[in-house]
């Protein structure tokens, strides 16, 4: 009775080589996988640092801390109203101006301009993007914030504001007394939130813009060309074709230009004006979460240092909530797409 | 129905007009921006700025500041790169569409915008306060945190290149290499990664050129010197952080030094970005 044939046992140097590479695999996988938690950690890092950073001024304001406008180191009394209202409102102000510019650009760049003046216009706009925070700071500092306090803000107080340099205050300040108080002011210089807000704008143009761009490219042509055979009109067709089609992503793209405008310190710093005063007007200067932080926090010490840090964690839980929405929202579209 | 197509052509135009509007806007600005620090700049310029430190002030130049922007990228760059890499490898190869891959993925788009100052703050916490504590105060604020600081910014960058570029090479290749039984982690080391490497390179120099310009992170943990320091464990002056000082103080020849720097600083961020450019399309052209 003849035997099976035997499988042949591999040789035994192949045998260890094998094993050796398996645990050389496995190392591997763990090595990089440990490279990519450090993402994790450094976001979880970041979060924990502040919160650990700013116990002092939690524990020792409480609830009291978010809504308290003081912020006097004399007294040793810290609030976050002033710069959380600062933040919000210059990156508000700068989503509204950035949203319809950033529109047009992405219109232009999609559906009007003619193919060979796309890519040079596109990458002059994501230049915009490139430049560092600071030139954008001192630029600001410099020449716009001189130039938005000789042009721009006489006109403003005069038309829409209080008017200090005239007779009597604006129609609009007696008849509509709300926007009449957002564009009064007797500060004479350039520095104010909406220096800071419109600065912020041109920053993150680029960002929504590009956004806007690439998502609108994704749009089927077929959907386009039947809108324009029956006959619409270029408007009409990025209007209620485009629009809806990518209305998600746009949104997406909307959040993480404002995720960008929070968060940004340099350019607001240097055209803010960085008083610690609580005012609905948007030509007074003003503080940011940011800009406090950048100017105070090497003085600090104790309760101070304590206080910034907590305003730190609040500004990296708000921008985080945005950016995560915005992620989200772009995420919805690719997942239409099929990506 | 004749005003209604009036009407209709009207809004087109209308809106096309604000487009162009929209557009020369952007690029105005553009042009406003880089003019003003072209010539503000060049106008600063002189060999004294390479050759005098800080310390002397106005009368001096910026050398020990871009020897320290130079030391702190560097620093930067050398502990992204390799983590970034391995990370960015990590989604693309082993964890692409596992749930906790899609989770980092997502959360590394996070940290790309995340607030550069609170990262900062996140290494004087890590960083900066316990060196203090474990050398009694001879070793703060350093170089070395800094560019631990701006690493934590050139991550994210680096990550997301790496990620799409390692899954824009064909899966033909892998299965090549992995017929020849060659192990895995052989196969990304020196097939995987060769082939993606133009633009592994792109991420790392945007990425430069993303920290390059950062200022907010390194106040408070590069913080600044007046004098040459070479040893990463010295505070070190960087040119952002010294033109947010000079800009900041009222001497016009200060301003005048902060232009020269600033100009100096675009440059090389708009020259990186440009390389990076040149290196991608290069990439794109041997995907084809």
């Amino acid at each position: 009775m003849s035997s099976l044939p035997s499988v042949a046992a591999p040789p035994p140097d192949q045998d260890v080589r094998s094993r050796l590479d398996a645990r050389n695999d496995r190392w591997f996988a763990w090595l990089l996988k440990g490279c990519a938690l450090l993402v994790l950690a450094a976001l979880l890092g970041a979060a924990f640092a502040t919160l650990w950073g700013g116990r002092h001024a939690f524990s020792t304001f409480g609830w009291h801390f978010l809504v308290s406008p003081a912020w006097d180191p004399g007294t040793d009394t810290y609030g976050a109203l002033v710069p959380v209202y600062g933040t919000v409102v210059t990156s508000l102000v700068a989503v509204v101006l950035a949203v319809p510019v950033s529109f047009g650009i992405a219109l232009f760049l999609t559906e009007v301009a003619p193919g060979w003046l796309r890519t040079p216009i596109a990458s002059a706009i994501e230049l915009l993007a490139g430049i560092p925070s600071i030139i954008y700071g001192m630029w600001g500092l410099f020449l716009f914030a001189p130039f938005f306090a000789e042009h721009i803000k006489p006109w403003l107080t005069a038309y829409l504001g209080n008017n200090p340099d005239g007779d009597h205050p604006s129609w609009v300040y007696d008849h509509l007394p709300f926007i009449g108080k957002l564009f009064s002011t007797d500060y004479p210089f350039g520095a104010s939130v909406l220096t800071a807000g419109i600065v912020l704008a041109i920053m993150i143009i680029p960002f929504i813009s590009s956004v806007m761009r690439e998502v609108f490219m994704t749009v089927p042509t077929r959907l386009k060309e039947s809108a324009y055979a029956l006959g619409s009109s270029t408007w009409e067709v990025v209007w209620d074709i485009v629009l809806p089609y990518t209305r998600s992503a746009v949104i997406g793209g909307i959040f993480l230009g404002l995720g960008r405008a929070l968060g940004e310190t340099m350019a607001v710093t240097f055209v803010l004006g960085n008083t610690l005063n609580l005012s609905a007007s948007l030509l007074d200067p003003g503080a940011s979460i940011a800009s406090t932080i950048a100017n105070q926090f090497s003085e600090a010490v104790g309760l101070q240092k304590s206080a910034l840090m907590a305003l730190a964690f609040l500004l990296f839980v708000v921008t985080f909530i945005v950016l995560l929405i915005a992620r989200l929202m772009l995420r919805r579209l690719a997942i239409k797409e099929g990506r | 129905m004749e005003t209604l197509y009036l009407r209709r052509r009207v809004t087109n135009a209308l809106a096309i007009l604000l487009s162009l509007a929209a557009t020369a806007i952007g690029l105005g600005f553009l042009a406003w921006i880089l003019w003003d620090t072209v010539q503000q700049g060049i106008a600063a310029l002189n060999l004294k700025l390479f050759t005098t430190i800080t310390a002397y002030g106005d009368t001096g130049g910026l050398s020990n500041a871009m020897v320290g922007s130079l030391i702190i990228n560097a620093i930067g760059i050398a502990i992204a790169t390799p983590i970034g890499v391995a990370a960015g490898t990590w989604l693309a190869e082993y964890a692409n569409r596992t749930k906790l891959g899609e989770s980092i993925r997502f959360l590394n788009d996070i940290l790309l915008s995340a607030p550069s100052i609170v990262l900062g703050l996140f290494v004087y916490t890590i960083v900066v306060l316990p060196s203090t504590a474990i050398t009694h105060g001879n070793t703060s604020f350093s170089g070395l945190a800094g560019g631990i600081a701006l690493a934590l910014i050139a991550l994210p960058v680096i990550v997301r290149t790496t990620d799409e570029m390692l899954r824009l090479v064909p899966a033909t290749l892998r299965e090549a290499a992995l017929s020849l039984g060659i192990p895995q982690w052989k196969l990304t080391m020196q097939v995987l990664i060769r082939a993606a490497r133009s633009g592994i390179i792109t991420g790392v120099l945007l990425a430069l050129a993303r920290i390059s310009g950062e200022t907010a992170p390194l106040l408070f943990t590069a913080f600044g010197n007046n004098y040459m320091a070479l040893s990463p464990l010295d505070k070190m002056a960087s040119l952002p952080q010294v033109i947010y000082q000079y800009a900041n103080d009222p001497g016009e020849a200060m301003h005048a030094l902060a232009w020269a720097g600033a100009f100096v600083v675009t440059m090389f961020v708009l020259l990186l970005s440009l390389a990076s450019r040149l290196a991608f399309s290069r990439n794109k052209v041997s995907h084809d």
